[in-house]
C-alpha cells in the first residue's frame, strides 16, 4: 500500500503548520518517516538545508525533533520522571539524578502552562496530563520541532483550548509544531499554515488567512458535501436497558465505575460523551458480560442480567460492537465465514447434531456479505486481509443479523474513513429506526451529538450528567466532560 | 555509504506449497547440522545416516518397529496438536502417558479375572482418564488461577514419573526389580502378523480421523479454534473458557494416556521406568513440525518413529548414542520456528543509503 | 513411649539443625543464579525457556573445561560462555525473527539434554579434578551458627549474593534498569526516547544465558563435583517458576530460591534420617511446590497489580502497535 505518494511538505521556524486530512490519508505515516520510524522508498528530507537521513528516533531527537504519538508512549508504571529519565542520555547509565529531573519537569511546566504531577504513576493520570507528560518529555530532549499527532482527540473543548495556549506560547519561544488533526475547525484556530493530504498526496498548502473551512473540507473529502446524518423523530419507546448504581473496578483494582445509572428506551440512542478513561470502556464490559460489576444491577428487558453471562446477554438480545474490533470483535486469523457465525455457531439452524451444517452456514454467510456490501474475495478468506471498513461492515453485519434489541457501540466509526464513518452511521441510525435501544460510546464528540437522542456525560466513573440532545451546547457538555457542572 | 538494509514484507497468505517447502527444507537442515555432531565422532556421517535411513524404513522388521514407535508418537502427539490448537502448551504428555500407563496398569490388575473383551476396552478407557486427569489439573490451574501452563505441566512430569517409580520400589515391585508384574493374557493387546505391530496404530489413526473431524466440523471444535486464535474474541463472543479448555486437555491428555496404555497392553506388558524414552515430550516436535493438524502428526510421527528406530540401529552399527536423537529433535525445532519467519515475511535485502 | 519421644526429637534436631541451613543456601544458589538471569530477559521482554538446556550444558562444560584445565575458574568461565551461546540462539529467533518464544526456548532445552548426554557420556562417574570447596575464614567460619550458615560456603554461593544484591540496584535505582524495564513494559516508549530495544533485549537474555551456564556449572563443580546424566532435574524450569513466584524482583526470588534450597536438603535429610516416607515420594516435593507456589502467587490480589512485563513475549516491531 502506497500511504505517501511523493509528498513535498516544509516547516518553518516559528510556526504552528496544521496538517489535515481524513483518517487514513497519510498524515500519521508522513510524520513517522520524518521522526526515523519508518523509511522512505524514495525522496528525501531537508534539515536546515542540508540533507538529512532518519534512520532511527535517535537520529530524530539529535537534531532537535519530537513526536507526541496520538497513542502515548509512556510507560505505564513508570511516573513522569522515570519516563523522562529513559531518554536523558546526559543522566548517564548508573545514576538516577531523580530531583535535578523533577526540577526541570517543574520549570518546564511552570514555563508553559504544563501541569503535571510528576510523582504518580501514569496510569493513574489522566489522559490530558498524560498528554501534558508526553510534551515536556520532548521538551526535555531538547526538541525544538515538536509533532502532535490529534491531540486533541482525547481532550475535553476546555482543554484543547488550553493547549492551543501552550502551543502559542511555544512558537513565540520559537519553537515548530507541526499539528495533525482531521477537525478543520482546530487548524483554523490556531494553525499558521495549513497542508491538506488526500489518499497519500498533498492537494493543497497555503497560509491560513487565504482559505476557510468550506474550501477545506472540499480538499480533505475530495467532494462537495459531508454527510449530516438525518434523524427523524420517533415516538418514546419503553425503556429496554436500564443499569442502577453501578460499580466495577478496572483492570488494576481501582474503582473505574461509582455508581452509574442510566436506561435506554427502545429506538432511542444514549450518546454517552466523556474524556477517554472516565469508565466508559469498564460501562460497556459490564452491560456486556465482560466484567464483573462490583455493586448495583443491570436490567435488560426488565430481567435482572448483572449475573448473566456473556452468552446468557447475546441470547437475550443484546448486541456489542467493541472498541477494540481488530482483537476482540473479530478472530482476524479465521474466516470470512467463522466471524460471521461467531455470535450464533449454536443456533439450531447451523447444526445437525454434534456437527456444524456446512451448507447452512456458507448461505447464511453469502446473505449477509451481499446485503451488507461486505467486500471480499471468498467467504473462506481470512478477515485480517480485509480492509478496516470492511472488517467493521462484517462486524455489524453479525451484531445486526441477530436482531438485537439492545446495542452497545463502542467508538463504532474510530479510524475509519468518511465513507466507511458514513455508512456505520447510516446503520445505526436504521437500527434506531427499528427500535433497536442503542447506546452509542464515543470520543468523537460530533459523532454523539449528531447521531444521539440523549447525551449521558461521564466523568471519573459517574455519569455528571444527561441531556436532550436537540437542547444541548456543546461548550455545557465540554464543561461537564471536564468534571464542571 | 552504501550498506544492505534487511527488507520485510508480510505475506498476507502464505502458500501450502511453501509452507511444506519450509518445514522438509527445516528437516533437511537439522539431519545436515546433526551431521557436524557425527563428524566431531569421527563418523562418517553419509555411512551413518544411511545405517539410520536402512535401519528404520530398509527391512520389514525396520518399518514394523518404525510403525511401532510411530505409534505412541501419533497418539500423543495428537493430544499436544489438539492443546497448542487451543494455545494450551501443553509439554506434559510424558507424565500423562505414564499416568495412563499406571492406570491402565491398574486396570489389568485389579480386573484381571475379566475376559478380554472387557478388560481391554476398560483398560483404554483408564488410560485415557488417567491421562486426562493429569492434563486436566494444570488446566484446571490455568483458567481458574491463570497458572503458567508450561511450568505446571512440565512440573506434572516430573511428578508423574516418580509417582510411578514409587509404585515400581514399593508396592508393585517384583522380584527385585523395578518393575511391575506381567499383565495376564487377557490384558495385552493383539499383535498383527505375528510381529511386534500391535492394533494400537489403528487407535491412532483413529484418534488421527476424530480429532480432524472435531476440529473442523463440530462445535466444541470451532470453540477451541476461536478460543486458541483470539481468546478476548472467544470470551465476548460467549464462548466459555473453562468449558472449551478443559474437554481440549482432558482429551490431550487422554491421548497420551492411551499411548502410555499402548505400550503397556502391547509392548511391555508391564510398566517399568523406561517405558517412554521420551515419547511425550519428542510428541510436541511431532506435532509442532505437522503443523498441528493431524494429517502433519501422522507424517511426523512416523518420520520421528522411524529416527527412534535409526537410530538404534546407528548406535549398534557404528556406536553413535542415541541422543542424537534428541539433537536432532531440537533443531527440527528451531529450524520451524526459524522457517515461520520465512513464511510470514518476504525477505530481501536492499542498498540503503 | 519415653524412647519413642526422644528418637522423634533426635531425627527433628538432625534435621532442623544449622546444617540444613547452610546445606539450603549450597541449594539454592543454582536456583539464585539462573533465575536473577531470568529475571533479566523477562523483565526485558523475552521469555527464556531454554535455561534447563543452558544449565545442563553449562553443568558439563564446566566440568569438562575444569578436567582439561585443572582451574575451576576456566571451568565456570567455559560453561557462561556456552549458556551465553546458546542464548544468543533464542535472542537470535525471539527478536530478529520474531519467532515463537515458547518453543525456540523448549527446543534449546531439549538441545541441551541431547547434546550433553550425546557428548557427556565419557565423563560419567568421573571425579572433578577440582571443584569449588566450602572456604574457612578464620574466626568467622568458627562462630556459633552463623559460622557454619553463612561464613564456610563456597565462593560462588557470596557471588550469588552479590548478584543479587547488584541486581536489584541496577534494576531499581539505575537508568540501565529503567531502561530494561521500559523496554519489557512499552517497547516502544523506549524506542522514541532512542533506546536500541533490540540490543537492550539481546543484552538481557544473554546475561541470562550466562547465568544459567554458571548455575549449571555450579551443579557439577561445587555441588557433585562430577558429572551425572540429566542433573538439573528441572531446576532450570523451577528457576523459571521462581521469577512468577518472585514477582520479577531479585531479592523475592532470592527468598524464594532458599525456601527452595530449605525443601531440597529438608528431603534429602529425611531421606538420609529414613523417617518411613518413600524416597520417591520425597523426592516429588519441589515438584509438587513449585505447582502450589504459582497457583497461591496468582490468587493473591498483589500478583493482580504486580503482574509479568506487559510486553512479554511479544516481539517488538518499530512502527507497529500492538
Amino acid at each position: 500500500m502506497v500511504a505517501n505518494d511523493h509528498v513535498d511538505f516544509d516547516l518553518r521556524e516559528g510556526e504552528i503548520h496544521g496538517l489535515l486530512g481524513e483518517n487514513g490519508a497519510g498524515k500519521t505515516t508522513l510524520m513517522k518517516i520524518l521522526y526515523g520510524l519508518y523509511q522512505p522508498d524514495e525522496g528525501y528530507i531537508l534539515l536546515r538545508g542540508k540533507r538529512f537521513t532518519s534512520n532511527s528516533p535517535k537520529e530524530a531527537i539529535r537534531n532537535g525533533i519530537g513526536f507526541v504519538q496520538q497513542h502515548f508512549s509512556l510507560v505505564p508504571s513508570f511516573d513522569a520522571v522515570e519516563n523522562v529519565m529513559i531518554g536523558l542520555k546526559s543522566a548517564g547509565l548508573f545514576s538516577q539524578n531523580v530531583e535535578e529531573v523533577r526540577s526541570k519537569i517543574a520549570e518546564l511546566s511552570e514555563k508553559y502552562g504544563l501541569k503535571v504531577d510528576s510523582q504518580t504513576k501514569i496510569w493513574q493520570l489522566s489522559v490530558g496530563e498524560q498528554q501534558r507528560v508526553e510534551i515536556i518529555k520532548a521538551l526535555c530532549m531538547g526538541t525544538r520541532a515538536l509533532i502532535l499527532d490529534e491531540p486533541t482527540s482525547v481532550l475535553t473543548p476546555q482543554e484543547t483550548v488550553k493547549l492551543f495556549e501552550t502551543l502559542r506560547l511555544m512558537v513565540k519561544q520559537g519553537f515548530s509544531i507541526v499539528f495533525i488533526t482531521h477537525k478543520l475547525e482546530e487548524v483554523m484556530s490556531v494553525a499558521d499554515r495549513i497542508t491538506v493530504l488526500r489518499a497519500g498526496k498533498v492537494v493543497f498548502t497555503c497560509n491560513k488567512d487565504e482559505t476557510n473551512k468550506a474550501e477545506l473540507a472540499r480538499m480533505m473529502v475530495g467532494r462537495e458535501v459531508i454527510f449530516r446524518p438525518e434523524r427523524e423523530e420517533l415516538g418514546k419507546g419503553k425503556v429496554i436497558l436500564e443499569v442502577k448504581d453501578l460499580h466495577a473496578l478496572n483492570d488494576k483494582g481501582l474503582e473505574a465505575l461509582r455508581g452509574v445509572s442510566l436506561y435506554v428506551r427502545q429506538g432511542e440512542i444514549l450518546g454517552i460523551a466523556g474524556v477517554a478513561g472516565n469508565g466508559q470502556s469498564e460501562l460497556a464490559e459490564v452491560i456486556t458480560g465482560l466484567r464483573k460489576a462490583s455493586g448495583g444491577k443491570v436490567f435488560l428487558k426488565g430481567q435482572d442480567i448483572t449475573g448473566c453471562s456473556p452468552r446468557e446477554r447475546i441470547d437475550l438480545g443484546l448486541a456489542h460492537i467493541p472498541e477494540d474490533r481488530v482483537n476482540i470483535g473479530l478472530v482476524t486469523s479465521m474466516s470470512v465465514l467463522e466471524n460471521l457465525i461467531l455470535k450464533n455457531y449454536r443456533s439450531s439452524d447451523f447444526n445437525r447434531g454434534l456437527f456444524i451444517d456446512r451448507q447452512a452456514v456458507e448461505h447464511f454467510c453469502d446473505r449477509l456479505i451481499s446485503s451488507f456490501n461486505i467486500m471480499t474475495p471468498a467467504r473462506d478468506t481470512p478477515v485480517k486481509l480485509l480492509s478496516g471498513g470492511n472488517q467493521q461492515r462484517l462486524l455489524l453485519a453479525r451484531e445486526i443479523s441477530a436482531s438485537p434489541e439492545v446495542l452497545v457501540a463502542v467508538h463504532p466509526t474510530s479510524g475509519l474513513d468518511v465513507g466507511a464513518t458514513e455508512y456505520i452511521q447510516r446503520m445505526l441510525l436504521e437500527q434506531r429506526r427499528r427500535g433497536v435501544a442503542i447506546l452509542l460510546i464515543s470520543e468523537d464528540l460530533d459523532e454523539i451529538m449528531a447521531l444521539s437522542d440523549r447525551i449521558a456525560v461521564m466523568y471519573q466513573g459517574k455519569i455528571v450528567g444527561t441531556v436532550e440532545a436537540k437542547a444541548a451546547q456543546r461548550e455545557e457538555v465540554g464543561l461537564m466532560m471536564a468534571g464542571g457542572k | 555509504m552504501q550498506r544492505l538494509r534487511l527488507r520485510l514484507v508480510e505475506r498476507p497468505s502464505p502458500s501450502l506449497y511453501l509452507k511444506l517447502l519450509i518445514s522438509a527444507s527445516s528437516v533437511l537442515l537439522a539431519l545436515l547440522l546433526g551431521a557436524v555432531f557425527l563428524v566431531t565422532s569421527g563418523v562418517n556421517p553419509l555411512m551413518a545416516y544411511g545405517k539410520l535411513f536402512l535401519g528404520a524404513f530398509g527391512s520389514r522388521f525396520g518399518l514394523i518397529e518404525t510403525v511401532v514407535k510411530a505409534t505412541p508418537l501419533m497418539l500423543a502427539g495428537l493430544g499436544v496438536a489438539l492443546a497448542f490448537r487451543c494455545s494450551f502448551f501443553n509439554i506434559g504428555a510424558e507424565g500423562q502417558l505414564y499416568m495412563g500407563a499406571f492406570a491402565a496398569t491398574w486396570a489389568a490388575y485389579a480386573f484381571s479375572e475379566l475376559d478380554a473383551a472387557f478388560l481391554l476396552p476398560f483398560m483404554l478407557l483408564l488410560g485415557f482418564l488417567g491421562g486426562g486427569f493429569w492434563g486436566m489439573i494444570p488446566g484446571v490451574l490455568k483458567v481458574k488461577l491463570r497458572v503458567n501452563e508450561i511450568i505446571t505441566t512440565l512440573m506434572m512430569n516430573y511428578i508423574a514419573i516418580l509417582w510411578v517409580t514409587h509404585m515400581l520400589v514399593g508396592p508393585w515391585m517384583y522380584e527385585g526389580f523395578p518393575w511391575s508384574p506381567i499383565i495376564t493374557e487377557a490384558a495385552r493387546l493383539p499383535n498383527l502378523a505375528g510381529s511386534r505391530l500391535h492394533v494400537g496404530i489403528f487407535f491412532a489413526l483413529i484418534a488421527a480421523v476424530l480429532i480432524y473431524l472435531m476440529l473442523m466440523k463440530t462445535r466444541l471444535g470451532y470453540e477451541i479454534r476461536v478460543v486458541g486464535a483470539n481468546i478476548k474474541a472467544a470470551r465476548y463472543a460467549g464462548i466459555s473458557i473453562f468449558k472449551t479448555i478443559i474437554p481440549a486437555v482432558i482429551i490431550s491428555g487422554g491421548l497420551a494416556g492411551i499411548a502410555g496404555m499402548v505400550q503397556v497392553s502391547a509392548i511391555h506388558y508391564r510398566i517399568m521406568p523406561g517405558l517412554s524414552p521420551g515419547y511425550g515430550y519428542t510428541a510436541v516436535v511431532v506435532a509442532l513440525l505437522g503443523k498441528l493438524h493431524p494429517i502433519g502428526v501422522i507424517a511426523s510421527s512416523i518420520f520421528f518413529g522411524g529416527l527412534l528406530v535409526g537410530a538404534d540401529m546407528m548406535q549398534r552399527a557404528v556406536g553413535i548414542p542415541v541422543a542424537l536423537v534428541n539433537i536432532i529433535e531440537s533443531l527440527v525445532l528451531l529450524l520451524i520456528v526459524a522457517g515461520e519467519f520465512l513464511i510470514r515475511y518476504r525477505v530481501s535485502f536492499e542498498r540503503g543509503g | 513411649m519415653k524412647e519413642v519421644d526422644e528418637a522423634v526429637q533426635e531425627i527433628l534436631t538432625e534435621i532442623f539443625s544449622t546444617a540444613l541451613v547452610a546445606s539450603a543456601l549450597r541449594l539454592g544458589t543454582p536456583l539464585i543464579l539462573a533465575t536473577v538471569g531470568e529475571i533479566y530477559a523477562q523483565r526485558s521482554g523475552v521469555l527464556n525457556l531454554g535455561v534447563e538446556g543452558m544449565m545442563i550444558v553449562g553443568a558439563l562444560v564446566g566440568f569438562i573445561g575444569v578436567n582439561i584445565t585443572g582451574n575451576p575458574w576456566m571451568g565456570i568461565l567455559l560453561a557462561a560462555l556456552c549458556g551465553g551461546a546458546m542464548s544468543l540462539i533464542h535472542a537470535f529467533l525471539s527478536i530478529t525473527t520474531r519467532s515463537d518464544q515458547v518453543i525456540s526456548g523448549f527446543a534449546l532445552s531439549i538441545f541441551g539434554i541431547g547434546v550433553t548426554s550425546y557428548i557427556g557420556k565419557k565423563w560419567i562417574g568421573m571425579a572433578a579434578e577440582a571443584g569449588f570447596y566450602p572456604i574457612y575464614i578464620r574466626g568467622l567460619s568458627d562462630l556459633p551458627i552463623v559460622g557454619p550458615i553463612l561464613f564456610s560456603q563456597n565462593v560462588l554461593v557470596y557471588l550469588a549474593f552479590f548478584i543479587v544484591a547488584v541486581s536489584s540496584w541496577i534494576l531499581f535505582k539505575t537508568r540501565i534498569g529503567l531502561i530494561i524495564r521500559a523496554v519489557g513494559e512499552n517497547p516502544e516508549a523506549a524506542d522514541i526516547l532512542g533506546v536500541n530495544v533490540y540490543l537492550t533485549r539481546y543484552l538481557c537474555v544473554f546475561f541470562g544465558g550466562i547465568m544459567a551456564g554458571i548455575a549449571g556449572a555450579y551443579l557439577s563443580l561445587a555441588y557433585t563435583r562430577q558429572w551425572v546424566e540429566l542433573m538439573t532435574a528441572g531446576r532450570g524450569w523451577i528457576a523459571i517458576a521462581l521469577v512468577i513466584f518472585g514477582m520479577w524482583n531479585p531479592v523475592w526470588s532470592f527468598a524464594g530460591s532458599l525456601f527452595f534450597g530449605v525443601i531440597d536438603s529438608f528431603q534429602l535429610r529425611l531421606q538420609a534420617v529414613g523417617i518411613g516416607i518413600p524416597y520417591n515420594l520425597l523426592m516429588m516435593m519441589p515438584y509438587v511446590l513449585t505447582i502450589l507456589a504459582l497457583s497461591s502467587i496468582s490468587t493473591t490480589a498483589l500478583a493482580k497489580k504486580i503482574g509479568a512485563p506487559t510486553a512479554l513475549l511479544t516481539p517488538y516491531v518499530r512502527g507497529e502497535k500492538t
